[in-house]
């Protein structure tokens, strides 16, 4: 090769000895998960090569030329229950040792930061608590647990971080979640892997993972100027949300402080807690979530607010321990001679944003 | 490699094809169109899926070509998701489901029975109008401007968000689903109530156990995708709101529904290939079957089994993590009747008399891709590592390894090891040794680079993708041209064997099954009187002291 085009043969040698084979492994999941990966191809392996042994002993020990009459063998039950306990054994290891890696990927820890990532065709939108937001990358500290709250706007998606040995499907209409921690600062992939539509091989983007002042710097650096809990504030004034959930006396709608986490009984009866999808799901389809004790009047939202405004207001619920504000809003709303009798107009740009037109 | 043969043909320069078979018996289209004869049947069905495995195999050329480079350069982007998407449909719906059963089953089922046809002639004809009726819908679709859904039809992408032909396409699944149906049922049915004196369970040849296993499969499984697919039509013409999380459905359900049937289909794609291997693996090794009743219990319990393992397509899917763990631990224990399986085939060869034509030649790559198809899907069945490799090039490598690897290695072996029966002449073996070594070299060169590029985490049905996968990608792309002209050559030396092939005799593999007791190519009523089944399956002695027995006689 080389006397033929010294230049072609560089050009071969680069390329050639430039092409990843394994993934980096860039966070805490990711050696466990390749240790079971191992475990697997190493199995595979000696299956593989006993298969091969057996198949090409047998051929050069009992070809025709060597081995001119067949011996009838009825067959074995000590070896037919050999090839199906151990096999079912080596399945079993592999079946719990990966039910543990699953439980443990998709069961978040109490103290992780959560990030809102929505999907849509073809785009990661991920929202910050802080109010940053960012598309088709998301920046993470190191060493710090990370949860994702998923949703998708439109049709399937699948949020897909190899470095990290993570992937979640984003679903339309419901929150999924999975969690991280990452382990070394640096650039990642991020695919999304589920099919969905003509540019689905163009929504793909960049993880960042930073080290915690790094990190911090950044936050700093790209924040809105209104963290996610402001505009879910917002929001909630212009909906006119404050007019009944105000916690006065006449109020119509129940007390929304420091409901997040606790436990609600329904007008079902059914016995509910309140967390991310349980919020969302009463703000789009209330008829179907009332707290006992109340009338169900609440109209639906369903179509009138995006999946970011959503997370704006399920974020605001979150962190609501007080109804002071809200009534401080209402009071000076009815001030103004204009909001007479109809609900207040959006507040400002940021917020009415967030409202479908 | 040795030199031995078990091929015996009787002698060339006076031997002649017979006069009357089923080939010759009637002429014209019409006694071809009309026809009720399982075996001209199956040579419609031949015709026709090959036809479409073409079609499909060029399409996979065109994603291969396109993946050579990193950009989106030789389609544009709605056109790949076209194109991969035709690729399922036709290599799944219209070349591997009925791929065996319709081909080989129909042709072989009666004969092994020892029946004059299968109990149903004209459903079975019925279902190959039907397959025919499916495929031009499917090939109008394609002219008409494709479908872009990919061939699992995803809600609400498929519902809601293109506007491709998928209610053309949607439809013609649905009939061909009844095709399948039908043969399903003609096979029940004929192996229930055809069998021919002295023929019990446990004498059929395990082809037949292998089928019947799918056969049951199809029947119970098919009606489900009907279902789900008249279900999606309806939501796209009327809007019934059953996938549609807006009209309070849910998307979820769909996959459910979709993977009640598409995962029992792979068993029913690959049940009837382990069949063709277990008929090859006996016959030259001169060897009953090792373990007989192992290998056939276990495709029952496949077939049971594999109804209760759809989830695990859905593990990152937000179904409950408890309800994952049921499914895995299901999918673990499908695993083991396949491991059963390969070792029975392995042990078949032990103590045996192995030669090596081009069908054990096809056989033995099916059981080192099989391994590693099967191997791999435990990765997959694993939820913890599923999380990682799903939806990922690993499973495009892992479904490949089973159903290319697997089945179409299959389905080559049963066509040279049966070519003989169906046309009276044999293939040329030199040239099709080289084209089964050629497609083992083929495949792997481009599957294999697949699983790593599954693991460094490159997404399917990319139609561009980061510059670093770009090595691997084209390894597997010019494993794709081996493995074209590996596919190419069988077309070409059989269609020329048809006329200059040599002679084959009845029985030219020496092989014990009721179908080799007839002349090649068969009469049209199979056998001159129904035969009686006095002996086991796979006794290759008592061939011997029947062929003394008529050299004797002479």
């Amino acid at each position: 090769m080389n006397y033929i085009s010294p230049v072609l043969w560089q050009f071969l040698q680069h390329w050639m000895s430039n092409f990843p084979l394994f993934p980096p492994e860039a966070s805490k999941i990711a050696p466990q998960m390749d240790a079971l990966f191992f475990f697997m191809v190493l199995v595979s392996l000696v299956g593989l090569t006993i298969v091969i042994l057996l198949v090409l002993s047998f051929s050069i020990l009992y070809n025709k030329t060597r081995h001119p009459h067949a011996t009838q063998i009825e067959g074995s039950t000590l070896l037919e229950a050999t090839w199906t306990i151990i096999p079912l054994g080596l399945f079993l290891i592999m079946f719990v040792w990966g039910a543990l890696l699953y439980f443990r990927i998709y069961t978040p820890p109490a103290n992780a930061m959560n990030i809102y990532v929505v999907g849509k065709q073809w785009m990661w939108k991920a929202e910050h608590p802080g109010g940053q937001h960012e598309i088709n990358e998301l920046h993470v500290p190191e060493g710090v647990p990370v949860q994702l709250t998923l949703i998708s706007q439109d049709v399937f998606h699948s949020f897909s971080i190899p470095a990290f040995r993570v992937k979640r499907e984003a679903i339309p209409g419901r929150y999924t979640s999975v969690w991280f921690e990452a382990t070394r600062p640096g650039t990642y992939h991020l695919f999304c892997t589920q099919y969905c539509g003509t540019n689905h091989s163009q929504m793909i983007g960049h993880v960042v993972v930073m080290t915690p002042d790094d990190y911090k710097k950044w936050l700093a650096g790209s924040t809105s100027g209104n963290s996610l809990a402001q505009n879910g504030e917002r929001l909630f004034a212009s909906l006119s949300c404050n007019a009944c959930h105000n916690n006065t006396p006449d109020a119509r709608g129940p007390n929304l402080a420091n409901v997040y986490g606790s436990y609600i009984t329904l007008s079902s009866g059914e016995r509910v807690r309140v967390d991310d999808a349980f919020l969302r799901a009463a703000i789009l389809d209330p008829s179907e979530n009332v707290k006992q004790g109340f009338v169900p009047i609440m109209p639906t939202y369903q179509g009138q607010i995006s999946e970011e405004g959503v997370i704006s207001l399920v974020e605001y619920i979150k962190h609501l321990d007080s109804n002071y504000r809200i009534q401080q809003t209402l009071n000076t709303t009815q001030l103004l001679p204009s909001s007479e009798g109809q609900p207040a107009p959006a507040g400002n740009a940021a917020a009415s944003g967030e409202v479908k037109q | 490699m040795s030199t031995a043969t078990i091929v015996s043909l009787p002698d060339q320069s006076t031997a002649r094809v017979p006069k009357m078979n089923f080939l010759t018996r009637e002429n014209g289209l019409l006694s071809w169109l009309l026809t009720g004869d399982h075996k001209r049947i199956a040579t419609l069905y031949l015709i026709s899926i090959t036809f479409f495995f073409f079609i499909g195999g060029a399409l996979a050329g065109l994603i291969r070509l396109e993946l050579l480079t990193p950009q989106s350069d030789l389609l544009a982007m709605d056109t790949y998701n076209k194109v991969f998407t035709m690729h399922g449909i036709i290599m799944i719906f219209f070349f591997l489901v009925p791929s065996v059963p319709a081909t080989l089953g129909n042709f072989l089922i009666p004969m092994m029975v020892g029946a004059k046809d299968l109990a149903l002639p004209k459903i079975n004809l019925l279902s190959w109008y039907l397959y025919m009726i499916a495929g031009v819908m499917a090939i109008y679709t394609m002219i008409a401007g494709g479908v872009d859904t990919g061939w699992t039809f995803t809600t609400p992408l498929s519902t809601h968000y293109l506007n491709t032909h998928v209610i053309s396409t949607g439809l013609a699944i649905f009939v061909a689903g009844f095709s399948s149906i039908f043969t399903g049922l003609n096979f029940i049915v004929t192996i229930h109530k055809m069998r021919c004196p002295g023929m019990t369970w446990f004498r059929l040849p395990l082809f037949v156990w292998s089928n019947y296993a799918a056969s049951i499969l199809m029947v119970l499984g098919t009606p489900v995708l009907a279902i789900t697919l008249v279900l999606i039509v309806l939501e796209r013409t009327v809007g019934i709101g059953v996938f549609d999380p807006a009209k309070g459905g849910d998307p979820l359900l769909f996959q459910h529904l979709f993977w009640f049937y598409s995962h029992p289909a792979v068993y029913i794609m690959i049940l009837p290939g382990m069949g063709v291997i277990s008929e090859v693996i006996s016959t030259f090794s001169r060897k009953r079957v090792f373990g007989y009743t192992a290998v056939a219990f276990s495709s029952v319990a496949i077939a049971v089994f594999g109804f209760f393992v759809w989830a695990h397509h859905m593990f990152i899917m937000g179904i409950s993590n408890y309800a994952a763990l049921v499914f895995s631990l299901l999918t673990m224990l499908v695993a083991v009747p396949s491991a059963i399986k390969i070792f029975n085939w392995a042990f078949t060869l032990y103590k045996g008399s192995i030669t090596f034509e081009t069908p054990m030649l096809y056989a033995f790559g099916f059981m080192g891709l099989f391994t590693i198809g099967g191997m791999t899907g435990v990765f997959l069945g694993a939820t913890g590592t599923d999380i990682h490799l799903t939806e990922t090039y690993f499973i495009v490598a892992h479904f490949h390894f089973v159903m290319v690897g697997g089945m179409l290695m299959a389905f080559l072996s049963g066509i040279h090891f049966w070519w003989p029966k169906w046309t009276g002449r044999m293939y040329p073996e030199k040239i099709s040794q080289f084209a089964a070594v050629t497609t083992f070299i083929g495949f792997n060169l481009t599957f294999f680079p697949q699983f790593i590029l599954g693991m460094l985490g490159m997404p399917r049905r990319y139609a561009s993708y980061p510059p670093e996968f770009q090595v691997l990608n084209v390894f597997s792309t010019a494993g794709a041209t081996v493995l074209g002209v590996g596919y190419l050559l069988p077309i070409l030396y059989l269609t020329w064997s048809i006329k200059y092939g040599a002679v084959a005799g009845d029985n030219p593999w020496q092989a014990t099954g009721l179908e080799w007791m007839t002349q090649s190519p068969p009469l049209t009523e199979n056998f001159p009187q129904i035969p009686v089944m006095d002996h086991e399956a796979y006794d290759y002695e008592w061939l011997e002291r029947q062929q003394q027995q008529e050299v004797a006689s002479v």
